[in-house]
């Protein structure tokens, strides 16, 4: 066992820990801090596949900015403790036979493909920061424009739906 | 055994670095209290610590010990998962900050590994030490927040608040510096400065000065300390969000915020005043004399000092320091292979002292802001110079390169 594969599985085991814990938690903090910890896991597997930049930006981005943004509003709001109900009949009847068949599907799309799965080709060049950066603005460059455009967009309705209470 | 050092050297030699580093911080953690207390003290034409030890240099030791001697009490209703994990989130990340910061110049290889001065010598180090800035926000929201009380929260609302708003303008001066080095490694970047062998011509701070105005303010900021301590205003929140930690609890607080005014010291340092480059231009070697010329001196006059002192303890202890001081200054001279060595650490570990004596002064100085007239700097004044710095800097890159 390489350490890389080693790294793996502790990087993956905590994502899919923190993942559960986010459903099985009942305080809305905990669940939070869950999912923080997915996203810092989920920067480690990105890091473990040599993409840094996607993985620094993954904890500045998500593990940083829109998970504080998430905390901040539960601190702000104080939320309780959930109430713990019982399952409901669509959960009963449809979620969990559809849960287990798309695990199903996905154990036997794994256990099939064994072996000789063609190896990915190691394009570390595309990864690297300066590469991915000159992506984005030649080729990429409208596409990542607009997304600009619409994030601005947002910000102002916020800022719109924020003042009229006034 | 040697086999397997040379096989196992990867992981070793980095386990080594960090207990060094780490030892290292807290050490001078312990003595940057010291020092502002002492700093401080002048300043109000006070003496400081000056009892235990002679003039109260014992004083971090007695304070350590008092921290882990201390009940630790857990206040009634706290959300427990929250209230424990805070103190030890907060110092995880401001010791991890301290990982990927380069000291010095040098590559040495030890077992067959090859290794730098510095922990981590990665190409976006840079953006590692902003990814950790943006999760240390956790420790202190949840420290105010899993407190269950009243002050604590408010502290700690107002500091993610801060530090939110804080870190768009921190990231966006140092933009400035990324696109004059076209690179985020830390150690290009100090490289980058040096390439010309003029000194201290070269440096970003000149290019970069409204970057660097920019970088400092928002960093005290992000570091929580005068005159942006909104979080733990006395006169306002008790103690803000640690109001209800004590022992070592409180002591990780503590020594957390001591180490990220070091690490924000050393990236200013990296950043805008050259790392470890000497500020003369390479042609000057006498200046590689400098740390003896000061560690001589100083060892003789903290000799003389001790000499005179009121008590036999320091009549004994204070001369010795002194005499290991000047012995060191000599044997530089002596060694030209040491001191050669030395050159990098000595200017970077000088730039960062003065930084750190900056943040002290200023706390002697300066008053506390008022919180609406903190966020509306930060917004309305900070972010959008940063943003010129940035489109000023691209413009005139753009214009050399035409």
């Amino acid at each position: 066992m390489t350490p890389a594969i080693l790294i793996f599985f502790v990087l993956a085991a905590l994502a899919v820990f923190g993942a559960v814990s986010l459903i099985l938690q009942r305080h809305p903090i905990h669940s939070a801090l869950s999912l923080i910890v997915v996203m810092v896991a989920l920067a480690g597997l990105y890091l473990l596949l040599g993409s840094e930049f996607v993985a620094a930006v993954q904890i500045i981005v998500y593990g940083g900015a829109i998970m504080v943004l998430f905390i901040f509003v539960i601190m702000l709001l104080n939320d309780g403790e959930e109430e713990r109900t019982h399952f409901s009949k669509l959960a009963t009847f449809g979620g969990i036979p559809l849960a287990v068949a798309i695990a199903g599907f996905i154990a036997a799309a794994i256990a099939h493909s064994s072996g000789d799965l063609p190896a990915a080709t190691a394009n570390g060049s595309l990864t690297s920061t300066k590469t991915l950066s000159m992506l984005i603005f030649t080729d990429f460059v409208y596409p990542f424009e607009l997304t600009s455009f619409l994030i601005l967009v947002a910000i102002l309705g916020a800022i719109v739906l924020a003042q009229r209470e006034n | 055994m040697n086999e397997f050092l040379t096989q196992y050297a990867f992981l070793i030699i980095p386990i080594i670095k960090i207990a060094i580093l780490v030892f290292l911080v807290l050490t001078v953690d312990a003595y940057l209290t010291w020092l502002e207390r002492k700093v401080i003290a002048h300043i109000q034409a006070r003496w400081g610590p000056h009892r235990v030890g002679p003039h109260g240099l014992l004083q971090p030791l007695a304070d350590g010990v008092k921290f882990i001697f201390k009940e630790d009490p857990m206040p009634a209703n706290v959300d427990k998962v929250a209230y424990i994990l805070a103190p030890f989130i907060t110092l995880m990340l401001a010791l991890t900050s301290l990982a990927v910061i380069p000291f010095g110049p040098q590559k040495f290889t030890i077992w067959g590994y090859e290794t730098t001065v510095g922990i981590a010598d990665v190409n976006i180090s840079l953006l590692v030490l902003f990814a950790i800035t943006a999760l240390s926000v956790y420790g202190i929201a949840l420290a105010g927040w899993g407190s269950n009380s009243k002050y604590s929260l408010l502290g700690g609302l107002r500091s993610s608040a801060q530090m939110i708003s804080y870190e768009l303008s921190l990231t966006l001066s140092v933009v400035g510096v990324l696109l004059i080095a076209g690179d985020f490694s830390l150690r290009n970047i100090v490289e980058q400065q040096g390439t010309s062998g003029q000194g201290l011509l070269t440096w970003n701070i000149f290019p970069q000065i409204i970057g660097f105005t920019c970088f400092f303010i928002s960093a005290i900021a992000e570091t929580n300390r005068v005159p942006f301590d909104l979080p733990e205003a006395e006169s306002e929140l008790v103690a803000g969000f640690h109001t209800e930690y004590a022992s070592m609890k409180f002591a990780m607080f503590f020594i957390a915020e001591y180490t990220s005014m070091i690490a924000v010291s050393c990236l200013a340092t990296i950043l805008f005043f050259g790392g470890w480059l000497s500020p003369f231009p390479a042609s000057w070697t006498f200046t590689h004399y400098l740390p003896s010329v000061i560690l001589i001196p100083f060892g003789l006059w903290v000799i003389y000092d001790g000499l005179r002192y009121e008590n036999i303890f320091g009549r004994i202890v204070l001369p010795s320091v002194g005499a290991v001081f000047a012995l060191l200054g000599f044997a530089l001279v002596a060694s030209p292979l040491v001191n050669g060595i030395i050159q990098g650490p000595f200017w970077f570990f000088a730039k960062v002292f003065i930084f750190l004596f900056v943040y002290i002064w200023m706390r002697g100085t300066l008053p506390r802001f008022r919180y609406d007239q903190l966020m509306s700097f930060g917004w309305k004044f900070l972010l959008p110079v940063s943003i010129v710095n940035v489109i000023l800097t691209s413009a005139v890159i753009l214009w050399r390169t035409r």
